[in-house]
């Protein structure tokens, strides 16, 4: 039940960082790399404005989500988009996006090592609290209700806004969304780059509850990408229910056999992800 | 053009897209030396008829054989190498390759394998014949789009196929272009070559079919001469609506 | 062209002839550096092999190299099994690894098969540290030989050697052809008749096989063998970028990055111990933007702007 109750806790900040990495992938067309490190980023906010001047990281959310979604604006604007206008077609910017967001994410470490390089360590709402007669941490909770609010503005937004329909437009098809008259090139940097934001934020949430260094950020985008696979790309529900799964099995994992082997855990689900439904869970084979 | 036995059975077969059905319940023959064409309006599930003969989509129910091997379970590397060549409606070419590599393409993997010296003449051969012959070394990207269609039809022959699928082949050609384009595929038809195309320009139609399969909205409407099927009622009616 | 067949294989076979001969002349702080050129040049040009035609960017290095070091290290010091039988073993097992991992991502589109090699030697590192501690023991693994930097470096000349005589009868094989097809349209491939998921599964075998050769043979350099050294994602990183900047498209390509990225990488890491990382991630995206084709683009280009 202990597994339960923290897995799912878990799975809500996976949900929403795996939401913000398809927003980047699905609409976009950019598999972002680099996501991991926006989660560290994220992460190191909250410890330097916690450490430094007791700001509490709830109120670092509403800063650092804002100067999240400008940088990844810039870095979709002049780095990302020279690259979609000069891929000849999916293959080539899928190859020079992962080899450009591999460099984007190697940057940011090692910046985040020169100003901390140790683990960020800090105690936020470290308090037991009883939910459903199993202890866990308040963090886990207040970052679990986040998180989950967060994602519902987003579903309500790309559901039953104008800007929300377009970004689900250029999602369906780029191409057809350029003849209606909606800029193309506008709503993918505005949404990389709230995808970005995205992830930041997921940031500030986990560090509250998990204590990150500069250079764990690949390991997120693994779990993020993880997820996305398994729900399937684009796929909102589908992601909820892989996050469940992968936060409840990694959490279960580290309560019964060792902590060490949550990648390990990630893994097996995704190579049977891969073996058996690489399509996603509610995916339906396209041919 | 006499035509023998049956070659190809495409047999009540249906293509289901989640809920759309693109293909509905279609069967027919294509005997041997035979130019099938395979016309309908657009969306009237042609092309996917095309995609489900080579292996592209899986049937999901129906099957296909030709004659008494059955290709509809196969990968489709499998059916290529049981011969079966196409071209793509949106033309496919390797643009990394020289254009002599991309026939040979077409005869290294597939029905008659060929490699090495032996294929390197009869790739020469090919694009001799279909008008490519002078620049067999350049970088296929080079190429204008007819001459793409071209080295996309020699890459098809070159694995000498039974059967070959041509998918709009002729769309998108200027009026000489076309003419040419005609008179190619009139002599493949004349060495006896068995051929299923789908197309929409009607003067090919006439001139290059034996007989024809008409579809609309997933399902045969009506099969016959060139000439039959385009007197026929519901066929008009399909392509000009009420009225 | 065709007068040109054997001149290839002949310069060749003079570099690798002179290159023999290095350990006589370098001292101790050169001879390392030509054992690291040597171990990169493998790797690099053997990753190429696969993820130049097929555009398929392989992370796997890092495993497979671990999987190398890991075996002969646990071999050498638990079960007192030979070097040599090792040297046989482990690029085995690695390739049996390489395989099963094909089979899993390679039937699928390229990025899966991305995300699954990007944290692959991690996960393996964690699998091996965790049956380590709790099964095994945690005890050093050593690799004892009398093997000298050169030594180290010959062997690794002649991985290198084999390396580039089956890269170049692969570019003359149909196997080969298949790729470059592959790598150009994978639908057209499946339809002139390539069994595509082979194809792939077996030539990215071989980079299963050589990683864990390099591995092996690069052991005895540390003699201490700990899972969180040889497990190195870092690695497969550099493999990448090294014959990216080289140019992956041609066999020669990855050697022409190697070099240049062993010096200059060697001064970064002296000049600035603790920001390797950041000029990791400057390198890939100065090649991205700049040089998308690598050095081996460049001197075609230019090669044929002379010639015109």
């Amino acid at each position: 039940m202990d597994i339960l109750v923290s897995g799912f806790l878990l799975a809500g900040t996976y949900a929403l960082i795996a939401m913000g990495l398809n927003l980047q992938y699905g609409v976009a067309r950019i598999m972002n790399l680099a996501n991991g490190e926006m989660i560290v980023l994220g992460a190191l906010a909250a410890f330097w404005a916690f450490t430094s001047y007791q700001i509490s990281p709830l109120l670092t959310l509403f800063l650092a989500a804002p100067l999240s979604f400008i940088g990844n604006w810039l870095i979709y604007k002049f780095l990302l988009r020279p690259l979609v206008k000069r891929a000849k077609n999916q293959g080539q910017l899928e190859v020079d996006s992962i080899l450009a967001t591999f460099g984007i994410s190697f940057a940011l470490v090692g910046i985040m090592v020169s100003i901390h390089g140790e683990y960020f360590t800090y105690s936020f709402l470290a308090n037991p609290i009883e939910v459903l007669g199993s202890t866990v941490a308040e963090n886990r909770l207040v970052a679990f209700f986040i998180a989950l609010a967060i994602g519902l503005v987003l579903y309500l937004w790309l559901n039953h806004t104008r800007a929300g329909t377009s970004v689900r437009a250029v999602a369906v098809n780029a191409d057809s969304a350029r003849l209606v008259g909606i800029n193309v090139d506008k709503v993918s940097a505005l949404t990389f780059a709230l995808g970005g934001a995205i992830a930041t934020v997921g940031g500030v949430l986990i560090s509250t509850f998990i204590t990150l260094d500069a250079s764990i950020g690949v390991i997120f985008t693994m779990k993020a990408l993880i997820i996305v696979i398994m729900g399937g790309v684009g796929d909102i529900r589908g992601a909820i229910i892989a996050a469940l799964i992968l936060g409840i099995v990694e959490t279960g994992v580290a309560t019964l056999v060792d902590p060490g082997l949550t990648l390990v855990a990630a893994y097996f689900i995704f190579l049977l992800v891969l073996l058996f439904r690489p399509q996603g869970l509610f995916g339906r084979r396209s041919t | 053009m006499t035509t023998g036995r049956t070659l190809l059975k495409v047999n009540n077969i249906t293509k289901r897209f989640g809920g759309l059905v693109a293909v509905d319940n279609v069967s027919f023959d294509v005997k041997e030396h035979e130019v099938l064409g395979l016309i309908g309006p657009n969306g009237s599930g042609k092309t996917t008829i095309m995609n489900l003969i080579s292996g592209a989509f899986k049937v999901s129910s129906g099957t296909i054989s030709m004659q008494s091997r059955r290709l509809s379970s196969l990968p489709a590397h499998q059916i290529s190498r049981a011969g079966v060549a196409r071209t793509f409606q949106l033309v496919r070419i390797l643009p990394s390759l020289t254009i002599i590599e991309n026939v040979m393409a077409g005869s290294g993997f597939g029905h008659r394998r060929q490699w090495g010296r032996e294929a390197c003449h009869q790739a020469e051969a090919l694009l001799e014949r279909l008008g490519l012959g002078a620049q067999m070394h350049d970088p296929a990207a080079s190429l204008t789009y007819i001459d793409q269609k071209r080295l996309e039809l020699a890459r098809a022959l070159a694995g000498e196929p039974r059967v070959l699928l041509l998918d709009e082949w002729l769309a998108g050609l200027n009026p000489t272009e076309l003419q040419i384009g005609i008179d190619l595929v009139s002599q493949l038809r004349k060495e006896g070559r068995t051929i299923i195309l789908v197309e929409h320009v009607m003067d090919a139609i006439r001139s290059l079919c034996d007989r024809c399969v008409v579809m609309n909205s997933g399902e045969k409407i009506a099969e016959g001469t060139p000439a039959q099927v385009l007197s026929d009622k519901e066929v008009i009616h399909a392509y000009l609506g009420d009225d | 062209m065709s007068e040109m067949k054997w001149g290839w294989p002949v310069i060749g076979a003079a570099l690798f002839l002179l290159s023999a001969f290095i350990p006589l002349i370098a001292d101790g702080y050169w001879m390392s550096i030509a054992v690291t050129i040597a171990m990169y040049t493998a790797l690099a040009t053997s990753w190429a092999l696969f993820s130049g035609p097929t555009h398929y960017i392989s992370l796997a290095s890092g495993a497979f190299f671990g999987i190398g070091g890991y075996l002969v290290a646990t071999a050498m010091s638990d079960y007192d099994l030979s070097f040599w039988l090792m040297l046989v073993v482990a690029p085995l097992v690695s390739a049996l690894v390489a395989a099963l991992i094909g089979f899993a991502t390679l039937r699928l589109s390229g990025v899966y098969f991305v995300i699954f090699t990007l944290g692959l030697a991690e996960m393996i590192r964690n699998l091996v540290s965790w049956v380590q501690n709790n099964f095994l023991g945690s005890r050093g693994l050593y690799v004892l030989t009398d093997f000298t930097e050169a030594h180290i470096y010959w062997m690794l000349l002649v991985v290198c050697l084999v390396i580039f005589v089956f890269g170049w009868w692969l570019s003359r094989s149909r196997l080969g052809f298949a790729l470059k097809i592959i790598g150009n349209d994978e639908e057209v491939a499946k339809h002139v008749g390539i069994n595509t998921a082979l194809a792939k599964v077996l030539v990215f075998t071989t980079t299963g096989f050589f990683g864990a050769l390099v591995g092996v043979i690069i052991a005895p350099r540390y003699s201490y063998i700990e899972p969180n050294q040889v497990f190195s994602p870092e690695l497969s990183f550099m493999v990448v970028i090294m014959a990216l900047l080289g140019g992956a498209h041609r066999l020669w390509g990855p050697l022409v990055g190697v070099i240049p990225f062993a010096l200059v990488w060697e001064t970064i890491t002296i000049a600035f111990p603790n920001s390797t990382t950041f000029f990791l991630g400057l390198a890939f995206l100065f090649i991205v933007y700049f040089i998308p084709h690598g050095f081996a683009g460049l001197i075609e280009k230019h090669w044929l702007r002379l010639r015109s």
